[in-house]
């Protein structure tokens, strides 16, 4: 303890303390300071770029979640337009076999109508002239027939046999 | 993939840098191992007995007014150079070279200047009472008509200050000057980038907190670089012993100990001089075992520390260099000599890092004490 008060020097003391302050007011001045904000500087911006490229990160999520939904949204549309436009394809088309099938049907009921008609009048016409016709053969028979008496006697009794046996 | 490439390159270019100053360092440091050994074993220069190494050492781990790296004893010539003697005496300041005391460190040599007679006993300057003409000495080798004087002298360990403080201002002045060009650093910047950092994140911020650190910035950053580059210089030949000075620890550890106490908040002087929660009758009895321990216990742990590493390290390096000395007679010179070298090697390295350690310690204790009285206390 002795030898370390003896060796303790005021002078060297006061040297060192002057050019510690010395020291340190230059290097504040001269490294410190420029240092320091330097990196301040740096670290900020290297921050600031990190959050600014998370921000551009989220927004590109969000552009893309967004351009997602009207994608579907379109895909949808899309479809419900195809599904409208085939239902009404079949519609139309169910509506024209209907349309068509009832025409149909009407017509053939309607050829049918006239057939019958043209038939009815056919057979009227037919039975008017079978009777026109059987008239006139009868007449002409009879003619023959009643020419002679033994024919005509003939002629009653096979009629009336006939209708005995009837 | 390029950038990344280029990072790799830049980080290896780093390594590879590291690896060089650390080799160029280790070779300082055995470089003067190296030439200690040249001084011992130079003809007419031989220090052989255990007393006159013990005097060598305590001679080396003083200041001195001199840089002085061998001496023939049998020519008496001596090689080194001087440096400027800034004394304070009875007669006002006077100013000389120190080669003007011949090398004398015994008292034998008087230095008159304009009538106030000088001379050097053990590195520290006595100026003869009034009458006198030669040192008379004591059985405890004190000087009896004769007095210490202020000594403001540029001795090595002040040159040794300036030159750290010299390089302290070309390398970090680089550093900042490289801002200006671009946010990375070039060539040396490159290395000292990393270390400001260092002390920033790990040494100032931890302890101090993330809205003070600022503040305190230039005395810890200065201050762990000072002590950092002085330890490695005393590493290197030229034998400076600085951080082993106790006046510069004490200097050193007065400042930590003002700025401390000086920036206390409100809160740190409530806590140390009128401790809330305890009885008040013990409350003065705290507060005086708080100031001493903030005024003197801390400070003196800090100069202590320092000093003791720093000086403990140089006399160990010194001691096992004379091994090849002491250890001649038992195993020969080549054995003593080869056990001194890989020793005295193993313990240099282990002295850098010592170097960097005790920079970091002083730095890490100032700014845990700033950080205790800086401190805000959440109320309840």
């Amino acid at each position: 303890m002795d030898q370390l008060l003896n060796d303790f020097s005021p002078g060297l003391f006061f040297m060192q303390a002057i050019i510690l302050i010395i020291l340190i007011l230059l290097m504040r001045k001269f490294a410190w300071k420029p240092i320091l904000s330097s990196l301040q500087d740096r670290e900020d911006g290297i921050k600031n770029a990190l959050e600014s490229a998370e921000n551009a990160k989220l927004e590109m999520q969000n552009l893309q979640a967004d351009n997602d939904r009207l994608l579907k949204e379109a895909r949808a549309e899309r479809e419900a337009m195809l599904k409208e436009a085939r239902e009404l394809k079949d519609k139309m088309i169910d509506d024209a076999k209907t349309e068509a099938q009832e025409q149909a049907n009407k017509m053939i009921a309607q050829a049918q109508a006239s057939i019958e008609s043209e038939k009815k009048a056919a057979m009227a016409e037919l039975k008017s002239q079978v009777a026109g016709i059987s008239l006139e053969i009868a007449e002409k028979v009879v003619r023959t027939e009643l020419s002679n008496k033994d024919k005509q006697l003939q002629l009653v009794e096979s009629m009336l046999e006939d209708k005995q046996l009837n | 993939m390029l950038l990344f490439r280029k990072e790799i390159m830049i980080a290896k270019q780093s390594i590879k840098f590291l690896v060089v100053l650390f080799i160029l360092t280790a070779s300082f440091a055995v470089f003067a191992n190296g030439g200690d050994h040249e001084n011992q074993h130079a003809e007419g220069n031989q220090i052989d007995t255990q007393e006159e190494i013990n005097e060598y050492i305590a001679h080396h781990l003083k200041d001195s007014h001199d840089f002085h790296f061998y001496t023939n004893n049998a020519t008496g010539s001596h090689f080194g150079f001087p440096l400027p003697v800034i004394v304070w005496t009875s007669e006002g300041l006077k100013t000389f070279m120190s080669s003007e005391f011949h090398h004398d460190d015994a008292g034998h040599v008087i230095v008159e200047k304009d009538g106030v007679k000088l001379t050097k006993i053990h590195s520290k300057i006595y100026e003869l009472e009034a009458g006198a003409h030669e040192v008379t000495l004591d059985d405890h080798h004190h000087a009896t008509n004769a007095h210490k004087v202020l000594d403001f002298s540029i001795t090595k360990s002040v040159f040794g200050m300036l030159l750290a403080g010299l390089l302290m201002l070309l390398g970090f002045g680089a550093l900042a000057r490289g801002y200006k060009k671009g946010h990375v650093p070039t060539g040396i910047g490159r290395f000292l980038e990393p270390l400001v950092i260092y002390v920033r994140d790990e040494i100032a911020k931890p302890n101090i907190g993330e809205k003070k650190y600022r503040k305190f910035m230039g005395f810890l950053l200065t201050v762990f670089f000072f002590i950092w580059i002085l330890n490695l210089l005393g590493l290197t030949p030229l034998g400076f012993n600085v951080t082993g000075q106790i006046a510069v620890t004490v200097c050193l550890a007065i400042f930590t100990m003002l700025i401390y106490m000086f920036s206390g908040s409100k809160d740190f002087w409530a806590h140390t001089l009128w401790m809330p929660g305890v009885p008040v009758l013990l409350r003065p009895i705290l507060a005086v075992i708080e100031l001493v321990g903030f005024v003197l216990i801390k400070p003196f742990s800090l100069l202590v520390r320092l000093f003791a590493n720093m000086t403990a390290g140089h006399f160990v390096v010194m001691s096992l260099i004379a091994l090849m000395i002491t250890m001649k007679e038992a195993f020969g010179p080549v054995a003593s000599t080869g056990m001194s070298l890989v020793l005295a090697l193993f313990i240099s390295v282990i002295e850098i890092l010592v170097a960097f350690l005790q920079a970091f310690i002083f730095t890490m204790l100032s700014s845990l004490f700033i950080g205790m009285a800086v401190e805000e206390h959440e109320h309840h």
